[in-house]
Order: C-alpha cells, then sequence, then structure tokens
C-alpha cells in the first residue's frame, strides 16, 4: 500500500503531465507529444489509485472488467465517428464527465467512511459542500450537454426554444440551488441531497433549450468549462490533486474558448446564455426584404473566373460540414494549384459548430495547415486577392456588420471578403444565414452566386477547370 | 496555529486555474477542437473517485448502492478516457506540414 503522502506526489506530477499535454496543443508539432503526456498522467492517477488502496480483491477484477468496457465503447466510437460529427462528440463526452461526477458524488454521499469524508448522516462540513457543488454542477453538465447533442445531431430542433417567463424561471432555479444546498449541508438529509439533484438536471436542460443552432460553439464551450468545475469540485471532496488541477486546468480552457466565440460574434456571455438570437431580430428583416438583383452563375463561370485568377482565398463554413464537401474542396484547390493559382483558407472564429471545426475538417482532408488562415492573419489578403470562394459560411462574411449600425450582427468581426475582385459564393438559396438577417455580399456587383450543394457544386467546378 | 489543509488544496486550485489561462491562450486556434477533446479525456481523471468508490464495498459483499454507482462511474468515465485520448490522437495526426517538393 502506497502512503498518503507518496500517492499525493504523483497526483501532482499527473497533474503536471495533464499542464502538458494542454501545452503541447501551441503548435501542431508538438502536438501529438503533448497527448502522450496525457494519457501518461492518466495511467499515472490510474495505478496511483490502486495501488494506494491496496485491495486487489475480486472487487479488483470488477474495476477492470468496467475500465475495459467503458474503454472499449470509447476506443470504438474514437475510431469510428466521423470528423463532421465532432460537435456531437465532445458534446456527448462531456455529459459522460457531468454524470460520473454526479455518480462518485451520491456514491460519496451514500458511503463516506470509504472516503475519509465521516459517517454518514454526519459528512465534515466542508466535504459535503464540496460534493454538493460538484453534484450539482455535474449534473447540470449532463443535461446540458445531451440538450446540446441532441440539437447537434438534429434530433432536436436547432432553433431556440423560448417562453414566458423564462429567464425569471431560471433565476428562480438557480437561487433554489444555492438555497438547496444550504439545507442539506445543515441537515445532512439524503431527500434534499435527491432533490439538489433533481433540481439540478432541470436547469441545465432549462439552461440550453433557449440557444440557437449557431450558438453552439459557445455551448460546447461553456459546457467544457462545467465539466471542469465539476471535476474540480469531487477533487475537493476527494482531497485529490491531480482532479483539482485537472477541473482548474479544464475549467479555464472552457471559459476562454468560450470568451473567444463570444468575441467572434461580438455579443456578451450573457447575451449568448439568455438565447433566442435568430428568434427576437428576424421580424426587423422580414421587412426590409425588397427583392434586389442577384447575378447567378454555373459550375464553368465559377471555374473559368478561377482559372484566370493568380490568387485565390477560400472562406469555409458550417455548410461545407453539413455537405461533407470538404475532400471535393481540396480536389479543387489541387487543381488549382497545378495552374499556379496561390490558395489560402480564412477561417472565421466561430466557423462551425465548435471552435476549430473547419481547421479539423481541412486538416482531415489533407489540406496542409500551414495555408489556413485565421481571420486577423489573413483579412488583410482579400484586397489583393482575385477571388474568394465562400462555400458553406454566410454571416461572416456580411459587410453589413461593418456598415449599418442597426443590424443585430454590427460590429462582429467579419472576414473582408467583398474586397476581392471577385466573390463566388456557393450557396443553395438566397435564404438569411442564422442571424437572420439579409447577406449584402449577395447583391453586390463583384458577386457571383453558384446555387447547388456545396459537394456538387465543388466537383463540378473540378471538372470545368 | 496550523493552517487548513483545504487552504492549501485551494491555493493548488487558484493558481492552476492561472496556468491554464495561460496555457490555454497559447494554443493555437486551428487545434481548438483537439484542445476539447483532451480536456474531455484528462477531466475523466475523475474515474478516481470512481475507483474508490466501487472498491468501497466490504469483503462479504463487493456490491452495495455505493459501489454500484462507482462501477458506473468507472465505465463512464473509461469511454472518455480511451474515447478522448484516441479520437484526440486520430485528430492530431491529421495535421500536416505543406509538402516541400515541387
Amino acid at each position: 500500500m502506497l502512503s498518503a503522502n507518496l500517492s499525493a506526489i504523483f497526483y501532482l506530477i499527473s497533474g503536471v503531465l495533464f499542464i502538458l499535454a494542454l501545452r503541447g496543443l501551441s503548435s501542431p508539432e508538438t502536438s501529438r507529444q503533448g497527448n502522450l503526456f496525457g494519457i501518461l498522467g492518466m495511467i499515472i492517477a490510474v495505478t496511483v489509485t490502486f495501488l494506494s488502496i491496496g485491495n486487489f480483491s475480486t472487487g479488483f477484477i470488477f474495476v477492470l472488467i468496467f475500465i475495459l468496457l467503458g474503454g472499449s465503447i470509447g476506443a470504438f466510437i474514437a475510431y469510428r465517428i466521423p470528423m463532421t460529427a465532432m460537435p456531437e462528440l465532445v458534446a456527448g463526452f462531456h455529459s459522460l464527465v457531468g454524470l460520473a461526477a454526479v455518480f462518485v458524488a451520491i456514491s460519496a454521499f451514500l458511503n463516506p467512511e470509504a472516503f475519509n469524508l465521516g459517517t454518514k448522516g454526519n459528512i465534515k462540513l466542508g466535504s459535503l459542500i464540496e460534493m454538493s457543488i460538484g453534484a450539482a454542477v455535474g449534473a447540470i453538465t449532463f443535461s446540458g450537454s445531451i440538450i446540446a447533442f441532441l440539437k447537434l445531431q438534429g434530433i432536436m430542433s436547432g432553433s431556440p426554444i423560448v417562453f414566458k417567463g423564462q429567464h425569471p424561471l431560471n433565476a428562480l432555479i438557480l437561487i433554489s440551488i444555492v438555497i438547496l444546498i444550504y439545507m442539506l449541508c445543515a441537515s445532512q438529509s439524503s431527500n434534499l441531497f435527491w432533490i439538489l439533484l433533481a433540481v439540478s438536471f432541470l436547469i441545465g436542460f432549462l439552461l440550453i433549450i433557449p440557444i440557437g443552432g449557431a450558438d453552439m460553439p459557445v455551448v460546447i464551450s461553456m459546457l467544457n468549462s462545467y465539466s471542469g468545475w465539476a471535476a474540480a469540485g469531487i477533487g475537493f471532496t476527494l482531497e485529490n490533486t491531480a482532479l483539482i488541477i485537472t477541473g482548474a486546468l479544464v475549467g479555464s480552457s472552457g471559459a476562454i474558448l468560450s470568451y473567444i466565440m463570444c468575441k467572434g460574434m461580438n455579443r456578451s456571455f450573457f447575451n449568448v446564455i439568455l438565447g433566442g438570437f435568430g428568434a427576437t431580430d428576424s421580424s426587423s428583416s422580414s421587412s426590409n426584404k425588397e427583392q434586389r438583383p442577384v447575378k447567378s452563375g454555373n459550375a464553368d463561370d465559377a471555374a473559368f473566373l478561377m482559372k484566370n485568377a493568380s490568387s485565390v482565398i477560400i472562406v469555409p463554413g458550417y455548410g461545407m460540414a453539413v455537405a461533407q464537401a470538404q475532400h471535393a474542396l481540396r480536389e479543387m484547390v489541387d487543381t488549382l494549384k497545378k495552374n499556379d493559382i496561390k490558395v489560402s483558407y480564412a477561417i472565421h472564429p466561430v466557423a462551425g459548430r465548435m471552435p476549430g471545426h473547419m481547421n479539423v475538417l481541412l486538416a482531415e482532408a489533407n489540406v496542409p495547415y500551414d495555408e489556413v488562415f485565421e481571420l486577423e492573419e489573413i483579412n488583410n489578403d482579400f484586397a489583393n486577392a482575385d477571388v474568394a470562394f465562400v462555400i458553406g459560411a454566410n454571416d461572416v462574411t456580411n459587410p453589413v456588420a461593418k456598415t449599418d449600425p442597426q443590424s443585430p450582427i454590427f460590429g462582429m468581426p467579419v472576414l473582408d471578403v467583398e474586397k476581392c475582385k471577385s466573390v463566388l459564393f456557393v450557396k443553395r438559396s438566397l435564404s438569411p444565414g442564422y442571424a437572420g438577417i439579409d447577406n449584402d455580399l449577395f447583391y453586390k456587383e463583384n458577386t457571383l452566386m453558384l446555387f447547388a450543394d456545396a459537394k456538387k457544386m465543388t466537383e463540378d467546378i473540378t471538372k470545368n477547370l | 496555529m496550523e493552517i487548513d489543509p483545504l487552504i492549501f488544496r485551494l491555493s493548488i486550485f487558484i493558481l492552476s486555474i492561472f496556468v491554464g489561462y495561460y496555457v490555454v491562450w497559447s494554443v493555437t486556434p486551428s487545434l481548438h477542437t483537439p484542445l476539447m477533446s483532451v480536456t474531455n479525456a484528462i477531466s475523466s481523471v475523475i474515474i478516481v473517485g470512481a475507483i474508490i468508490a466501487g472498491l468501497s464495498g466490504n469483503s462479504e459483499s463487493i456490491f452495495n448502492t455505493s459501489s454500484i454507482f462507482g462501477f458506473f462511474a468507472i465505465a463512464l468515465a473509461a469511454i472518455n478516457i480511451f474515447g478522448g485520448f484516441l479520437v484526440t490522437q486520430r485528430m492530431l495526426a491529421m495535421y500536416k506540414k505543406k509538402k516541400k517538393d515541387k
């Protein structure tokens, strides 16, 4: 049996390895090594736990069985999941972390002796507070992630679900959670513990339903953060350094990502959380919807324009993921490059349904990462480029964000696509994007609309090149 | 007067938040998706608590309500650990630099 001090040191080591795992992600070259650090940290943490319990009886066999069971399910999913489904997968994984935190908290509440937290009905006050916070946050993470998963998977409609009195109700429930935790700590009543869990599941559900599909990058990042805080809460209960470090890392990671996503949309965090973006603004945009002339073309025109260009910038968006057009796109780019045309990719921070979604899809299609640029890096290049090829993006290219203070997306950083000599815009119809507003780009003199499925259009262009 | 160990844990927690803050800001935006999947995997170190819970039964019966919750938590966390690290590995393997040949 490992002494408590020695195991604490090992937990610290595994915490440090987790920090290095995140540090590795600062560049693609070091990232793979970073992931190995993470795996090593996990192995150390699990091994040390076994050694410090020092009980290799039948229970141990069952632990291994359950690890193998879960592990093979996880490995199976990891190998089978298509890259386009990554947002759903991450949301699903968040829900599991949340539920695991809830289960550990329940277990600790029912059998505090095993965790050294006192006796049943007389749990140490500090531990009880930490435990109930961990359980509540875990439950919110679980039900919130389930809703996010259902919305991303398309099982539930992506449009915001709003009803009267929603915000007061949510506020009321959140306050009641605080009161419940207080009462639970005063009375140690197990009934209150179950009520706390039920109410937390409910609020997780209610918090996410009013948030629309395109705000999912923020939601996923936020749930990522929650899963970290839940882990940290349990870490305090178990007095486990690895868990506390990891919880803090994951918590701040998710919070930073949410912040980056909110900034990418020029919206405050609360504005996103309170939800109903598309729902509130659609009325104003429909009123001034006059028919404006649009130039539309076919694959042949597009191929002609690109063939005569010397540089092309590609702007992918969520539509590319939906149409699974990333491979067709890369083939088109290969043909362009053979004709000595310079091609780069411009990625808006909120393109897609999760942070970095487009980058992963392009990487999957074998696009070298040094051809892919972030908004700030490439925005000045549009003025010098001949053709911008917008595929599946919409609101993030809308010049209205720079010109019309009345617009709901005013102030949002956008890609200066309209500065290109010509713009090719692949889209199925003229329908507005998620923000519910018309894109001025459609009606510009230098824009050619290509009305088709993204994948089919890209393939047709390649044939015509 | 002795300092409550809780204060030490709190110190670790607060400092780790700052470490996390700086480390995550240095993550390149193109790797934000792998960042999410790997944070998912490492936050499943909660399996440590699940194992303690799973082994909380006594010698007569391994299974009581508490340990059953523990076993479920082990399976859930294991899905995440294996799934999270492997899918991250799979994603990172796809990030390639431009080939030098012309």
